[in-house]
């Protein structure tokens, strides 16, 4: 719309013997690239700079999606059926509590993302039980309250930051601060408890569970004794051997061992599990799942105006939810710390570990602690929904073997192979030595394509899946377009019996605005597919859009640099019979008719 | 290259030309022609939708022995739906399932292992729910709607509203005549064909607007001389980039052959296949229809404007003004310019070359 874009200031124009013929009327850009060499120089820094960036970061492939590499895909559509609407807030809670399940199956790099509006693709790839995965994702509650029987720092020490004072301000006691040992601590050397890391970011700890109904409560203002100095010991005789043992074992601070732990446990048995709190991870030995997250009817974070408390979360049981509840509350109320706490395990992991003050009946409580507003709703959507907070259905499940993808990928390459060959066969046989110029724009384009999609693999996520090859080869026909206008325009120029430097000069301007606006409407295309669509045809979309980024690039700042290059090459500029520009078989005219024609007087307007 | 070349060089002087615009009536019918069988095929075979779109399964075997109506019968036997069965090149089956419950899936899967006598996971299986495939075809709707909208309106500012309908007609055009296609011959139409059909988008577009770039070019001080009509500009830019437009063509057609050659004759079927058959087809009818169907429509809307009504009197008038002072110059046997608004050129062919306003291109 705004071509030819702003000249550059120190362009110096082109030869003008034959400029004064019939310039064209309307002030161009002389664009001439006074140094062709620079621009040459700078997109190859740039293709050393990314190669070598992909070196550096170790990706020199493409990640491959699904289809190329094996694996299992599975589309899920968000229903709204479960009260919550499909909005950004909820699809991102169930990415992130799906991420947790199929990474919990031991399996690195499974993926879980957003698309669209309302799907939600699980890739995960080759080497996992499919079946199993599918039977992970998607499925609702995973949620259980269960009595902490003992709990520890794992792995880097507790923030020396300081024991904190409770973290509610109210008279909702927390404990006192807690005395942790020392930096260097142990697995077992500091009982740090939860308390000392209240104030320092990250999830919540100090979460002092009470009554609803007591917004003042005295009762809750118990003065919970100061942190057992080993907690392990106070686990003692309520789990089996085993289990201390496999607690004992625990490192909470490696991720491997965070998601085995408490894998395929049944509810009723006991487990050990993780949590993270104020950045650290502690692990717990979990007593026997008392509550069910189902038997939440609803919890929501609300902000307490009345004794500061900050956010909080309340929930509210239904029926046998509130029986049991009572039930626990007033065992745990009777114990020391850690025992009177209890566990809200996610998945296997322990998402909060409030403290019981007193025994809870009514169903309805509050969990306080020094809540952010997201954390508090965080908490609050796992606790109503159980995990995710939208139900889903498959929509498609794609399972491709290993051999199947390697299949697909060895076909994708030879069709861009043949298709390569094809065009450059095409390009050699119409353009000649011209099409050097054209093989070299084509491999420039090629390279950076290929560098810059391994490095959007680790960057962005990208991921190579057969339409996103499709896509590229063929974008090879939407690069070659951009030459073949350009070389058509010199081949025009040189009809009109300019010789080659001028025709090259004067064809630019003119190239430049047919191939901006050509690949502007290309890539208005690729942009509202990729933002619009879903599934294969994003992938499709991006591979398009990217080359014809890139198409405007290589044209700029390698095919015209380079084109002005080789014009001062005897072999083009005198017209070789090979080169493709031989005025003789182009049929130009001879340059007569120059002498009848008046000097145009409009080479005044002229750049 | 140089038969090619000199019909380039001809073609640019204007020594052959095809009058495109002159002949836009037989070209506009023919394309009615085909679009109305296109729009009956579609109405009365109604297309041939994949699984993708009636929900159900299609499992890839490993390389097998199996033959093909055994395989139909295992399939049906696990599964209770009629099953197609296809070999495909490299010796695996490709069978299909339609309007099985995603549920079931995983019996059915392993029941055919056990039939085929191969491990569970060996068996590459795609499946879709019922309405997996009307949210891709939603969203693809949406975004063809979102696309044109855009690209009217971008048509529109940078080249002028006229051209901005020419060139949505020969979009519809296109897309129309590729879908009457796959009606009329029955292909499957698969997620991979609507990508292709999207990627027409782009391209017949693509190819549209840089014959658009120009006759913009070529039109721009058209008022301001009296030898030449729209449509005869019009007509003279096709013929100019004609060569560029078949080159393109060709190049942006051998990919997509590659890419068919091989999805057909390597992969017998899948996503390349697809895709690629779509684009075949709907970057033929988008080279046909920038040619043949945008200009010339530019043509006709433009002439319909005063200004160049006006031009048309005035180039008809001196038309016939030079041809009867011609006549009468022969009669008198004296040589006679002819025309005092551009520098005589060099007799001949040249004449017929002038551009308007007496400048080049």
């Amino acid at each position: 719309m705004s071509w030819p874009p702003a000249r550059r200031p120190g362009a110096q124009r082109p030869e003008r013997e034959y400029e004064k013929v019939a310039a064209p009327k309307r002030g161009r850009s002389a664009s001439a690239q006074s140094k062709p060499g620079r621009s040459l120089a700078l997109i190859l820094i740039a293709i050393v700079a990314l190669t070598g960036g992909m070196f550096l970061s170790g990706h020199t492939t493409p990640r491959l999606g699904i289809d190329l590499a094996g694996g299992t895909s599975i589309t899920l559509e968000a229903k709204a059926d479960q009260g919550s609407a499909i909005n950004k807030a909820n699809m991102d809670t169930a990415v992130d509590i799906m991420n947790r399940r199929v990474n919990g199956l031991g399996v690195s790099e499974a993926e879980v993302q957003t698309q669209g509006d309302k799907n939600i693709i699980v890739n995960i790839p080759k080497g996992t039980n499919s079946k199993e995965a599918r039977d992970q994702v998607g499925t609702t509650a995973k949620l259980y309250f269960r009595p902490v029987l003992a709990q520890d720092a794992t792995g880097p020490a507790a923030p020396s930051a300081s024991p904190s004072p409770s973290a509610s301000g109210s008279s909702s006691a927390s404990p006192s601060p807690s005395a942790s040992k020392s930096g260097a601590s142990g697995e077992k050397a500091t009982s740090s408890s939860p308390s000392a890391s209240a104030t320092t970011q990250g999830r919540a700890v100090t979460d002092a569970l009470k009554a609803d109904a007591s917004p003042s409560a005295s009762a809750s203002a118990s003065s919970s004794p100061s942190p057992s100095a080993s907690s392990s010991s106070a686990a003692g005789n309520t789990a089996d051997a085993k289990l201390q043992a496999q607690y004992a074992a625990l490192d909470c601070s490696k991720k491997a061992a965070r998601t085995k732990a408490g894998e395929g446990v049944k509810p009723e048995d006991a487990t050990v599990g993780c949590g993270e709190m104020g950045g650290v991870w502690y692990k717990y030995l979990l007593g026997p799942a008392e509550v069910a997250g189902t038997e939440v009817d609803k919890a929501q974070a609300v902000y307490n105006t009345q004794t500061a408390a900050g956010w909080q979360v309340t929930m509210d049981f239904n029926k046998s939810g509130s029986k049991k509840f009572a039930d626990i509350t007033a065992k745990l109320a009777q114990n020391t710390q850690p025992l009177n706490e209890f566990g809200i395990v996610l998945d296997g992991e322990v998402v909060s570990s409030p403290t019981v003050n007193e025994t809870i009946s009514g169903g309805q409580a509050q969990i306080s602690g020094s809540f952010t507003q997201e954390e508090a709703q965080s908490l609050a959507n796992m606790l109503s929904y159980g995990a995710l907070p939208l139900s889903f259905q498959e929509q498609s499940v794609t399972t491709v073997t290993a051999a199947l993808g390697t299949d697909q990928l060895h076909a994708g390459l030879l069709a861009g192979a043949i298709g390569l060959a094809l065009v450059v066969l095409y390009l050699v046989f119409y353009y000649r030595g011209l099409s050097v110029v054209a093989m070299a724009s084509l491999l420039v384009s090629g390279i950076l394509t290929y560098v810059i999609m391994a490095l959007l693999g680790p960057a962005i996520g990208f991921a190579l899946n057969l339409p996103a090859v499709c896509g590229a080869i063929v974008a090879i026909g939407i690069t070659a377009d951009s030459f073949i206008v350009y070389f058509e325009r010199i081949r025009d120029e040189i009809r009109e019996g300019r010789s080659l430097r001028p025709a090259v000069e004067r064809a630019w301007p003119r190239a430049r605005r047919t191939i901006l606006v050509s690949d502007f409407v290309s890539f208005l295309a690729a942009a509202v597919l990729f933002i619009v669509t879903v599934g294969k045809v994003q992938g499709f979309a991006f591979t398009l859009g990217l080359t014809t980024v890139l198409d405007v690039v290589v044209v700029f700042f390698f095919t015209k640099p380079l084109m002005t290059l080789l014009a001062r090459r005897k072999f083009f500029a005198s017209g070789n019979k090979w080169s493709g520009l031989d005025p003789q078989s182009l049929g130009a005219k001879p340059p007569l008719r120059r002498t009848r024609r008046p000097a145009a007087p409009v080479e005044t307007k002229e750049a | 290259m140089s038969k090619l070349g000199n019909l380039g060089a001809r073609l640019h002087r204007g020594e052959i030309s095809y009058d495109f615009i002159g002949h836009r009536k037989l070209w506009y019918g023919i394309s009615i022609l085909i679009t109305i069988t296109a729009i009956v095929g579609l109405a009365v075979r109604g297309l041939n939708m994949g699984i993708d779109f009636q929900g159900g399964a299609v499992f890839t075997t490993e390389k097998t022995s199996v033959s093909v109506s055994q395989a139909e019968t295992y399939a049906e036997d696990a599964s209770g739906h009629t099953a197609v069965v296809q070999k495909l090149g490299n010796g695996t089956l490709r069978i299909q399932i339609a309007g099985m419950d995603t549920t079931q899936s995983d019996e059915i899967k392993n029941k055919l292992a056990e039939d085929f006598k191969v491990d569970p996971e060996k068996i590459a299986a795609d499946l879709v729910g019922p309405s997996w495939g009307d949210q891709i075809a939603n969203k693809a709707w949406q975004g063809l709607a979102i696309f044109m909208v855009l690209v009217v309106i971008y048509l529109a500012i940078a080249f002028e509203w006229r051209m901005a309908i020419a060139a949505l007609v020969a979009l519809i055009h296109d897309i129309t005549i590729t879908v009457g296609i796959y009606a009329l011959v029955g292909f499957e139409v698969t997620p991979g064909t609507v990508i292709g059909l999207l990627t027409i988008l782009g391209y017949s577009l693509y190819d549209t607007v840089v014959v658009f770039d120009s006759l913009k070019e070529q039109t721009k001080d058209i008022t301001k001389q009296t030898r030449w009509t729209y449509s005869d500009v019009a007509n003279r830019s096709i013929n100019g980039t004609l060569v560029r437009s078949i080159n393109t063509t060709v190049v942006a057609l051998l990919p997509v052959a590659g890419l068919l050659f091989i999805g057909g004759g390597f992969l017998g079927a899948g996503t390349l296949n697809d895709i690629s058959l779509s684009l075949f087809v709907g970057l033929a009818a988008g080279a046909y229809s920038s040619i043949f169907i945008a200009t010339p429509l530019v043509a006709d809307l433009k002439e319909r404007e005063p200004q160049m009504k006006a031009l048309r009197k005035r180039v008809l008038a001196k038309r016939a003004q030079a041809a009867a002072e011609e006549e009468l110059a022969e009669a008198r046997g004296t040589a006679s310019d002819g025309s005092e608004e551009a520098t005589p050129a060099v007799v001949g062919p040249r004449a017929t070359r002038r551009r308007p306003s007496g400048k080049r291109r």
